[in-house]
């Protein structure tokens, strides 16, 4: 394996500023959607809010479409292929579970962001959100340890057993808990996508997916062989998503990776304030 | 016995316009159990049942729309559901305005006074409701479409075997041929019919003289109501109690069409009678009436009472994950108060936690089951902070590899301790508990698939949990007196920790290490979870099944042991540790 050869950290802070600015927006989006849904909307409906909001604040493509699941969903429960992912007819009722999921690329800056709400009253919901917070710190003090990614993926899921959920991140494309992000740089037509995924975005995926592999690694964070190699230093996409029954949560966000450290790339967001709050109010 | 119990009083009642004979018997003034008789019979289809009952209770019978004295409706869509629940309504607030009543009825009787339960509200009216041999035609529907969503060879076995049990439903709705054969003779048949194969003796002043015109018109049954409840289920919860009892030998619903029912009844209550569709009513009379007192004599609290508070009382030991997490969930879900012990106590807090999450109440301890005295001190705690428990699942238990030879005398002793110990500690502190209060009961014991499937490798774990199979078949054995049934659970390969904590004889602790994950690992892409285990154990206690072997490996081998025993002696020759 070519671990010795790891490749240098390839953004300078004023990229990273740009990648956090992107991620804001994103999350921006996201709350202002949240705070606009209500019984009665379907997940269609809710995408395409949240595809306007974010199209109005200024982006340009998406890495993937915009999705929106409620209910059971959530836990990506009875899915059974890829087409499912995509918003449907599913209607929001009363004390349901819902997740919103966008992807927005502006400049070439991608931001990849999952948010976790509720309409109502739902216990199940609001133990899952509150220990979401576990797993946002496991996955920083395992990788800052630079366990390999396969056995970061492992202690998620020994967590997740503890806690007696389920992963629900094994239901992604390639069971992945996360992936890299870089710069895209491709020229294709912004804004066209294939499979939900943007154009662009799969050229750049394809690309590092390549190089990588060459490489020994993998962009693409799962629990198999591919993953058996420390963080690659760069921008990681972290997307644990657990679920309880017919309750599923998540978050996803950009995690840094650089030669020396390893952190979140932004503290200021809707589920890491509302753990703050939650503590200030215990 | 009074006269007043024997006499019959008639009178009528409208429903919608439609006159209904209504029967009554016993003193008004004693709890009204309304009978609903099904197709092709009428309300003396309920003479033996009615006869006993009036003793204690005011009886009211009535034919049902288009058969014996009552009216005939013009129209096949007077024969739907939704105005078959009404008449049931409009005879409960006859006879009892201030008082819910008792329902209790059969075959389409059944089917249509489901219809009356489900409506939102109705246990305002309705205080409990025992029901045979006719499912909710919209539970059916959803039944169905559950199997053929998730056809795996139980569901699509199940599905043709009802289909071949319905055959007549699909002759009903055919023309003429089914009005033509009551006509033509099947009427004046029907009591060879009922004796050849229901084992009913013929009996003057049965069948009713009216049998032909009611069989006739009750096809309309048939055809106004099935196919749209099928085609559309809708969702009927109820908060009734539910008394179902399944007749054995019923060759027209079978026992697996309840599976699952708890979904729209969570306060079920499970019985089993060894009769045939009409031997029960017409042959064993005076044991649904023995069946129907008791359940109405509970008492059930009010409807609107939280149902962790008088729910049954479960313990769970090894409650802190794998089957144990998933068992207690399970029972969790149904509304039982649920305690779990683990050696880990914050994984049994956990596991109690998210017990509470369905709103039950619960508790965790810690307990080590090999140790007999902490066993006796928990079970003597569980019974001071929550009562006699009505099951008990002896679940705790390790994992163990190694040959025969290999196995240390420490390593056997640990696994005989935990395994075996472990249960026959559960069992002699609880079973005691439970004889001496008199209510009966379930014990679960978690054996394997090992239990009757050698293998060299597994030679200390296969002895211990073949020794729980046989210590559960004795003591069912002896606790049968005290209506306290022992199951035992066979599962084969299932998804949990326990492959995580297995130990192997003769390994360094890296070794141990990488080899426990690579039996994780195997273990984890067989991929069968904890909870299909659980939902086994609740099936098994809800049914009172003696040997429950779970997932296809366990129930291919134990079928392998009675064709050939040669085959898994030879096979346990082969290192599958």
């Amino acid at each position: 394996m070519a671990q010795q050869q790891l490749p240098r950290f390839p953004f300078d802070d004023k990229d990273l500023a740009k990648f956090r600015e992107v991620q804001q927006l994103a999350y921006h989006c996201a709350e202002q959607v949240a705070a606009w849904i209500e019984p009665g909307v379907t997940e269609r409906r809710a995408t395409a809010k949240l595809r306007r909001s974010l199209v109005q604040a200024g982006v340009q493509d998406f890495f993937h479409v915009p999705f929106a699941w409620f209910g059971d969903r959530t836990a990506f429960r009875h899915f059974h292929t890829p087409l499912q992912f995509f918003a449907g007819s599913r209607v929001l009722k009363e004390g349901m579970p819902y997740v919103l999921d966008c992807a927005p690329v502006v400049d070439g800056y991608t931001a990849d962001i999952g948010y976790g709400g509720k309409v109502g009253e739902n216990p199940v919901w609001d133990l899952l959100a509150q220990d979401l917070r576990v797993y946002r710190e496991l996955i920083l003090r395992e990788v800052k340890a630079r366990r390999t990614l396969a056995e970061v993926y492992a202690a998620v899921d020994a967590q997740i057993a503890e806690h007696g959920y389920d992963n629900r991140h094994q239901v992604y494309p390639g069971r992945v808990i996360g992936h890299q992000v870089t710069r895209t740089t491709a020229r294709g037509p912004a804004g066209v996508n294939l499979f939900g995924f943007g154009v662009r975005t799969l050229q750049t995926l394809g690309r590092e997916l390549v190089k990588e592999r060459l490489e020994g690694r993998s962009p693409l964070w799962a629990g198999g062989k591919a993953s058996r190699h420390a963080p690659t230093p760069g921008l990681w996409a972290v997307e644990p998503h657990i679920g309880f029954r017919t309750v599923g949560i998540k978050f996803e966000e950009l995690l840094v990776v650089t030669e020396e450290d390893v952190y979140w790339l932004d503290d200021d967001l809707p589920h890491v304030r509302r753990w703050a709050l939650q503590e200030g109010t215990v | 016995m009074t006269g007043r119990s024997t006499e019959i009083r008639r009178r009528t009642v409208d429903s919608g316009g439609l006159r209904l004979a209504v029967y009554e018997q016993g003193d008004p003034t004693h709890p009204t159990v309304l009978l609903v008789h099904g197709y092709p019979d009428d309300h003396s289809v309920w003479d033996d049942v009615a006869h006993d009952l009036a003793a204690d209770h005011h009886v009211v019978r009535y034919d049902t729309r288009g058969s014996g004295a009552s009216g005939v409706p013009a129209r096949r869509e007077d024969y739907r559901l939704e105005l078959l629940g009404q008449d049931l309504f409009a005879v409960a607030d006859a006879v009892s305005p201030d008082r819910p009543v008792h329902v209790v009825a059969h075959d389409w009787g059944s089917v249509q006074s489901w219809e009356a339960i489900t409506t939102p509200g109705s246990y305002r009216r309705f205080a409990s409701y025992t029901s045979m041999s006719g499912p909710c035609l919209d539970h059916m529907g959803h039944w169905m479409r559950h199997r053929l969503r998730r056809p795996t060879p139980r569901h699509v076995s199940q599905l043709l075997r009802q289909g071949l049990h319905s055959w007549y439903i699909g002759l009903f709705h055919l023309p003429v041929l089914a009005p033509a054969a009551w006509k033509l003779g099947l009427a004046r048949l029907w009591p060879k019919v009922l004796s050849d194969l229901e084992a009913v003796r013929p009996r003057p002043g049965h069948p009713q003289p009216t049998l032909a015109k009611d069989a006739v018109r009750g096809i309309e049954l048939y055809r106004a109501n099935m196919r749209p409840s099928i085609a559309k289920p809708r969702e009927r919860h109820t908060e009734v109690p539910v008394q179902l009892i399944t007749l054995q030998r019923d060759r027209y619903v079978s026992e697996f069409l309840s599976e699952g029912l708890e979904r729209w009844v969570p306060r079920l209550t499970r019985r089993t009678l060894n009769a045939t569709h009409w031997s029960a009513l017409l042959e064993k009379g005076p044991v649904i009436a023995g069946l129907v007192r008791e359940f109405a004599a509970r008492d059930h609290g009010s409807p609107r009472q939280e149902p962790s508070e008088g729910g049954e009382l479960v313990v769970v030991t090894g409650g802190g994950s794998g089957i144990g997490r998933a068992t207690a969930l399970a029972f969790a879900d149904q509304g039982a108060r649920v305690v779990v012990c683990d050696r880990d106590l914050p994984a049994a807090q956990r596991t109690a936690e998210l017990c509470a999450l369905s709103g039950a109440k619960s508790g965790a301890y810690q307990v080590d089951v090999s140790d007999g005295a902490a066993v006796h001190a928990f079970a003597k705690q569980v019974a001071a902070d929550f009562g006699v428990p009505d099951v008990v699942v002896n679940n705790a238990g390790v994992g163990h590899s190694g040959t025969f030879l290999e196995t240390t005398e420490e390593e056997w002793r640990r696994v005989l301790d935990v395994n075996l110990w472990g249960v026959i500690h559960g069992c002699r502190a609880f079973g005691q508990l439970m004889v001496d209060h008199g209510q009966g009961g379930q014990i679960v014991n978690l054996a394997s698939a090992a239990a009757y499937l050698p293998s060299k490798v597994l030679a200390a774990y296969a002895t211990s949990k073949s020794a729980v199979f046989m210590l559960s078949d004795c003591l069912r054995a002896e606790l049968a007196p005290h209506r306290i049934g022992v199951s035992t659970i066979c599962p084969g390969i299932v998804n949990t920790n326990i492959t995580r904590t297995t130990t192997f004889s003769g390994l360094g602790e890296d070794e141990q290490a990488a080899r426990q994950a690579k039996v994780s690992k195997m273990y984890a892409r067989r991929g069968f979870p904890p909870e299909k285990v659980a939902a086994e154990i609740v099936r098994a206690v809800r049914t009172g099944k003696a040997v429950v072997p779970v997932t296809v490996e366990a129930k291919a081998a134990k079928l392998l042991g009675r064709i050939s025993p040669g085959l898994l002696r030879a096979a346990a020759r082969i290192n599958a540790g």
